[in-house]
């Protein structure tokens, strides 16, 4: 029986080594995905590299205003940074949607994001945040959009060799507010039906000045929908701006028919969320502004 | 295929034991160290049967490789009661009827014990959210949240300063 | 005697004891199905079928055999042939030859997930390597999962021998159609034609599973002379043993079966898809050999309940009384005979209603599902929920209230029910009364909320029950039975053994023995065990009673006849004997102290249940919340009220599961698209608030302590009650299961 070796290196550069001498080893982060993989048989690595071990990949960094989460932070850790729940609550909140709490305490937004599911809870509130995240490999290390490491169902664009060392996500801009909403039948153990992050920034009369929303669920990787955005910058969110913004969101969406959901049931319900979701991110910038006031 | 050497903590012991290193926490319980109180109920994470405590989280240890557990602590069913004395979790579970068949049970009571070790006074929802990564099909959850709420009481009781 | 049916009140019966199990299960100590270990055991694994229909041409194992630590390969081609005959599995009988082709397929495969071939080695390991090794040479055929399109002619047919039985001309070209079964009382036409008011609407259903979280598991070990053993769990250890006895042309007191503690069954539990197989790996091998399923396998290839497709047509008088009904159903059988849940669903579809006129059709579909297997009052769930949503529209265009449409038309002591029986103390109209009368019934509704009645009910069953009790030398009890304790049946059986023997609980031991250590006991299930093997405690109890006032007699010098059995003492006038006194001298009185009672009772008496379901819709999702749930049960009397309750809990968040997001879902290809519990949805803790479950208790005269069965009863009101509850919050009737958000939120904007 083809049996994965298993590696716990204590640095990113071993990481790097192992991969690179061995195209078939897969990182272990919470293993959330990755054993349930393999033991379905779907996937039969040469090698699993724990990445827990590795100083800096768990927890949570604080530096000056800007947040490095290391890529094998489990869920559950971030509700331990009180400044990142200040700074960015739906990040935190839609890390922990996913699964239980047993999940969560193992699940990392590493994972999350290089799973690369189109209905990961964690990265419409990550790409509406504006995250970026490290990637080491053999040529080194690099910066990228968090957008820009989905692919496609399953697919990432990390080049052999590269794997997520960290996720980094700016400080929370004044007046400046996000969240995260998704659908599921069920409250909790679900997988989203469509997933919705908005992230905010109104100035002092309540005018939104930018704006970033993203869908999950709604297409082979997460959507940000820029027409959606700027339908409301400029806009005091009034019905009207929501409106526009609710049509634009649907425009952007290109779902399946699956298990899950149908593709009309998604479209329809990626409008309805992304307005709730952009009521919770301005009555935080709007908490926001007042807190400063 | 080489074995794994693993010396680890379980409940409070020093275990050691070989595994292959495929092989889930839960599988190395059960059959490595002859822990068969967590159950496997979907080898998916999906169920929480499997749950144990992990350095003090909670997880499915379906999900956990055996080789994680290398000088970690882990806490299973098989602990949760000192010596003969039940835990209240334990006990109140027994007073509510708070099992039928009784397959699902030490993963609830490992889920609520760990929620009442660093949440003493949980809310209904927060009981019901705490555990809604344990499934029951048998008793419709009822008695186990009312068993989980009274252990809660308890525990707050016996902890209050004389 | 200290357990007269007219007493009203008892020193046990209704108090709330800790069950005998219940420490080794809170601890983790109860060794469940997959738990048990034999010495030397190899371990065995199933491959299955990728395919939904396919002729199997022909299989390869020399390979699997070849590789190291193969200790035995087996096929179809190793079951004997010429398994027939049924054999009572606990709520409905099984057919052997289907029992035998379900265990292992033959030369076709007829579900995604049918068994193919087994493997036993020395490591699960080798056992998952050798099925790979396994060469099947497949003819795929079309296949169809779909009740309406295995109708449709020219379409796949699944069984070239298989004609449809019940037909009043024997068919000459084979069908999936298997089975029509039909009741007919008066003219329904006619009273259809009179009625004031006829609801015509039509009902799907999906096929829901059981659900039980303990995978299926076993262990069996075949000596080389002819005896097998098989530990496994199972809510019928005697119909394991009867079925892998039938299925291997075995005598069946060649097989020992000893049962293990069982986590969870709900039906799904009282047959056998493993044992045969692990009985033959371990003929072949010379060890003992464990088969578990993992839950992938579960859900393709055990039984799920059939989902149905039910017109209806249901007539009612101006004053509300239900004057006709026609009926007609197709239940998914999935893809083998014999399931008998279009019978019991027949008998069952206006169980609790007087209704003169009626004509009630069911027919088994075949379709390449997994065979359907007993759930929880099996076939009667999905004609209730037409039913009980029929009424509802009645009742609203009639301008009646519901519980009152109920009354007017529920059985009473005296009348007839489905199956033909007549009724004595049934409390159908009492818990009617005491639903009306509820709280709950009066509550204010919140915006976008409804509430929703509906009622259930389930005829349960007496049954075959043996069991034994036997003092031990300082005079505690022994009871042995042989009914797996699934929900607390231990706590219930001792206490009806010291409520009769007027000692204390804790002073009563219960065993659940194996097939050799007691007689024969049908299987848990049919809401059968605390009556029919309570009773049997019961019976055999009062024997020892009597015994122990003999040899009170002899201790005495006295005459048996004026020995008085009081308290747990043998009493002449001012002596007193205890069981410990009587126990210490049975030596010099005649020797060990004990009595059996094998016992086949009728005075079985149906349960029926009327839930109160309040929800909230999300207009804008489609999203239901259960925010308040009443379940009331004429429970006949509980003896342990905790596991009473549960039942009652337990079963109705089944039946919520079922209403709102439990369903089979397949793919194209035949495929089951949701193998697994993170998609397959039954409800999480968060998903439900509490359940109150209101016992109503109008004793049955039959039973020593006035049991009625009550598992089964109350997962047959919640599909209606949801639904009726969603036509009260939005005004939409959606005939369709599951409720699930999408489907709510379709039917909201379609009706904007």
């Amino acid at each position: 029986m083809p049996s994965p070796a298993f590696h716990a290196p204590g640095t990113v550069d071993e990481v790097v080594g192992l991969l690179a001498g061995d195209p078939q080893a897969r990182v272990l982060a919470g293993g959330t995905d990755l054993i349930v993989q393999m033991r379905s048989g779907r996937i039969a690595p040469s090698a699993v590299i724990d990445l827990k071990r590795i100083g800096g990949m768990s927890g949570v960094r604080v530096e000056a205003g800007t947040f490095a989460i290391g890529a094998a932070t489990a869920c559950t850790a971030l509700k331990d940074c009180a400044e990142l729940v200040a700074a960015w609550p739906g990040v935190v909140e839609a890390a922990n949607l996913i699964g239980s709490v047993q999940v969560r305490n193992r699940a990392t937004m590493g994972g999350n994001l290089c799973n690369a599911s189109p209905a990961a809870d964690s990265v419409p509130a990550l790409v509406a945040a504006g995250a970026t995240c490290v990637v080491a490999g053999p040529a080194g290390r690099r910066e990228v959009p968090v957008a820009a490491i989905p692919a496609g169902p399953g697919k990432t664009s990390l080049a052999p060799g590269e794997f997520v060392v960290e996720i980094r996500l700016p400080p929370r801009p004044a007046g400046g507010g996000d969240a995260y909403l998704r659908s599921i039948p069920r409250t909790e153990m679900d997988i989203a039906v469509v997933g919705a992050g908005v992230s905010l920034v109104l100035g002092p009369d309540g005018t939104c000045t930018s704006a970033r929303i993203a869908l999950g669920a709604v297409a082979p990787t997460v959507v940000l929908v820029e027409d959606a955005a700027a339908a409301l910058v400029g806009s005091r969110l009034d019905d009207a701006a929501l409106d526009r913004m609710a049509e634009a969101v649907r425009a952007a969406c290109r779902p399946i028919d699956d298990k899950r959901g149908t593709a009309g049931y998604r479209t329809a319900m990626a409008a309805v969320l992304a307005r709730r979701t952009v009521n919770i991110a301005r009555e935080r910038a709007q908490s926001e502004s007042t807190s400063k006031a | 295929m080489s074995k794994l050497l693993v010396s680890t903590t379980v409940n409070g012991d020093a275990q050691e034991f070989l595994c292959d290193p495929g092989a889930t926490l839960l599988e190395a319980l059960r059959e490595q160290l002859g822990l068969t109180g967590s159950k496997e109920g979907c080898g998916s994470g999906d169920c929480g049967a499997c749950t144990v405590v992990l350095d003090g989280n909670m997880v499915c240890s379906c999900l956990v490789l055996a080789a994680e557990a290398e000088g970690r602590q882990v806490a299973t069913i098989e602990g949760v009661a000192e010596g003969s004395m039940l835990h209240p979790v334990q006990q109140k579970f027994l007073e509510h009827g708070a099992l039928q068949c009784g397959f699902c049970t030490p993963g609830f009571i490992v889920a609520a014990k760990a929620l009442l070790d660093h949440n003493p006074a949980p809310s209904e929802s927060e009981v019901r959210y705490w555990l809604a990564g344990n499934l029951c099909r048998c008793t419709g959850y009822d008695k186990i949240v009312r068993a989980v709420m009274d252990a809660a009481a308890q525990l707050r009781q016996e902890r209050m300063p004389a | 005697m200290n357990a007269p049916s007219d007493q009203k009140t008892f020193r046990l019966v209704g108090t709330r004891p800790i069950r005998p199990d219940g420490i080794e299960k809170v601890t983790g100590k109860a060794i469940y199905g997959p738990d048990f270990v034999a010495p030397g055991m190899l371990h065995g694994a199933v491959l299955r079928s990728p395919h939904p229909h396919a002729r199997i041409r022909g299989i390869d194992t020399r390979r699997a055999e070849a590789l190291a630590g193969v200790k035995a390969v087996v096929t179809g081609a190793d079951f004997p042939g010429g398994a027939e005959g049924t054999v009572a599995g606990g709520e409905t009988p099984t057919d052997l030859k289907y029992a035998s082709i379900k265990c292992m397929a033959r030369d076709k495969v007829f579900f995604e997930g049918h068994a193919v071939a087994a493997v036993a080695a020395t490591s699960a390991a080798v056992a998952e390597e050798a099925l790979k090794l396994i060469a099947v040479d497949y003819e795929v055929l079309p296949h169809v999962t779909d009740i309406e399109e295995a109708l449709r002619p020219g379409g796949p047919i699944l069984h070239d021998d298989v004609f449809t039985q019940g037909l009043a001309e024997t068919p000459t070209t084979p069908s999936n159609a298997s089975l029509r079964f039909a009741m007919t009382r008066g003219d329904a036409e006619q009273a259809l034609g009179a009625a004031v008011e006829v609801y015509t609407g039509r009902f799907t259903l999906q096929p829901v599973h059981q659900g039980y979280i303990e995978p299926h598991a076993c262990v069996a070990s075949w000596q080389a002379d002819g005896q097998g053993q098989i530990w496994c769990s199972t809510q019928g250890h005697f119909s394991v043993r009867a079925m892998t006895a039938g299925i291997l042309g075995m005598s069946i007191a060649s097989i020992r079966v000893m049962p293990l503690e069982i986590g969870g069954g709900f039906g799904g539990k009282t047959t056998v898809y493993l044992e045969p197989v692990a009985m033959l790996l371990s003929r072949k091998a010379g060890r003992p050999v464990r088969l578990a399923m993992q839950r992938g396998d579960i859900f393709r290839a055990s039984g799920p309940a059939p989902g149905a497709v039910i017109d209806i047509r249901l007539g009612a008088l101006a004053d509300g009384t239900l004057s006709g009904a026609d009926i007609e159903f197709k239940y998914n059988g999935g893809g083998l005979p014999g399931a008998y849940e279009v019978y019991s669903g027949v008998m069952s579809t206006l169980s609790c209603y007087r209704v003169p006129d009626a004509n009630v059709v069911g027919w088994n579909v075949l379709t390449n599902m997994p065979t359907v297997h007993a759930y929880r009052a099996p076939g009667a769930p999905q004609t209730y929920f037409a039913v009980e949503c029929a009424i509802d529209e009645l009742a609203r265009r009639l301008g009646i209230d519901p519980i009152d449409m109920r009354l007017r038309n529920v059985l009473r002591p005296g009348d007839t029910d489905g199956r033909g029986m007549t009724l004595g103390a049934i409390g159908y109209a009492e818990t009617l009364e005491a639903t009306k009368a509820h709280p709950h019934y009066a509550a204010p509704l919140g915006p976008n909320q409804g509430r929703g009645i509906a009622c259930g009910s389930w005829g349960n069953y007496g049954g075959p029950s043996t069991a034994a009790v036997s003092l031990a030398e300082d005079g505690s009890i022994l009871v042995t039975e042989g009914n797996p304790d699934i929900g607390g049946s231990r706590a219930a059986m001792a206490m009806m053994a010291a409520e009769t023997l007027g000692i204390a609980y804790e002073k009563v031991r219960v065993t659940v023995a194996d097939t050799s250590s007691i007689g024969y006991s049908m299987g848990t299930g049919g809401s059968r065990t605390t009556f029919a093997t309570g009773m049997a405690v019961v019976q055999a109890a009062e024997a020892v009673i009597e015994i122990m006032k003999q040899r009170a007699a002899q201790m005495l010098g006295a005459d048996a006849a004026g020995i008085e059995w009081r308290d747990g003492a043998a009493v002449l006038g001012e002596q007193r004997l205890s069981i410990a006194e009587i126990a210490a001298k049975s030596g010099m009185t005649g020797g060990p102290i004990s009595a059996e009672a094998a016992i086949h009772p009728g005075g079985f008496l149906p349960g029926f249940g009327a839930h109160i379901c309040d929800l909230e819709i999300d207009p804008e999702t489609g999203h239901t919340t259960v925010v308040r749930y009443t379940a009331l049960q004429d429970v006949g009397r509980a003896i342990h009220p905790d596991y009473v309750e549960g039942q009652i809990q337990g079963g109705a968040v089944q039946g919520i599961g079922w209403a709102l997001n439990e369903a089979y879902v397949y793919d194209r290809e035949g495929h089951l698209d949701n193998a697994g519990f993170l998609d397959y949805r039954m409800p999480v803790a968060s998903d439900m608030p509490m359940i109150e479950a209101v016992m109503i208790e109008v004793p049955n005269p039959d039973h020593p302590y006035g049991v009625k069965g009550v598992g089964e009863t109350p997962i047959v009101p919640p599909l209606a009650a949801v639904a009726n509850a969603v036509r009260d919050a939005t005004g939409l009737r959606i005939g369709d299961l599951p409720l699930s958000p999408d489907r709510i939120y379709a039917r909201l904007q379609a009706a904007e």
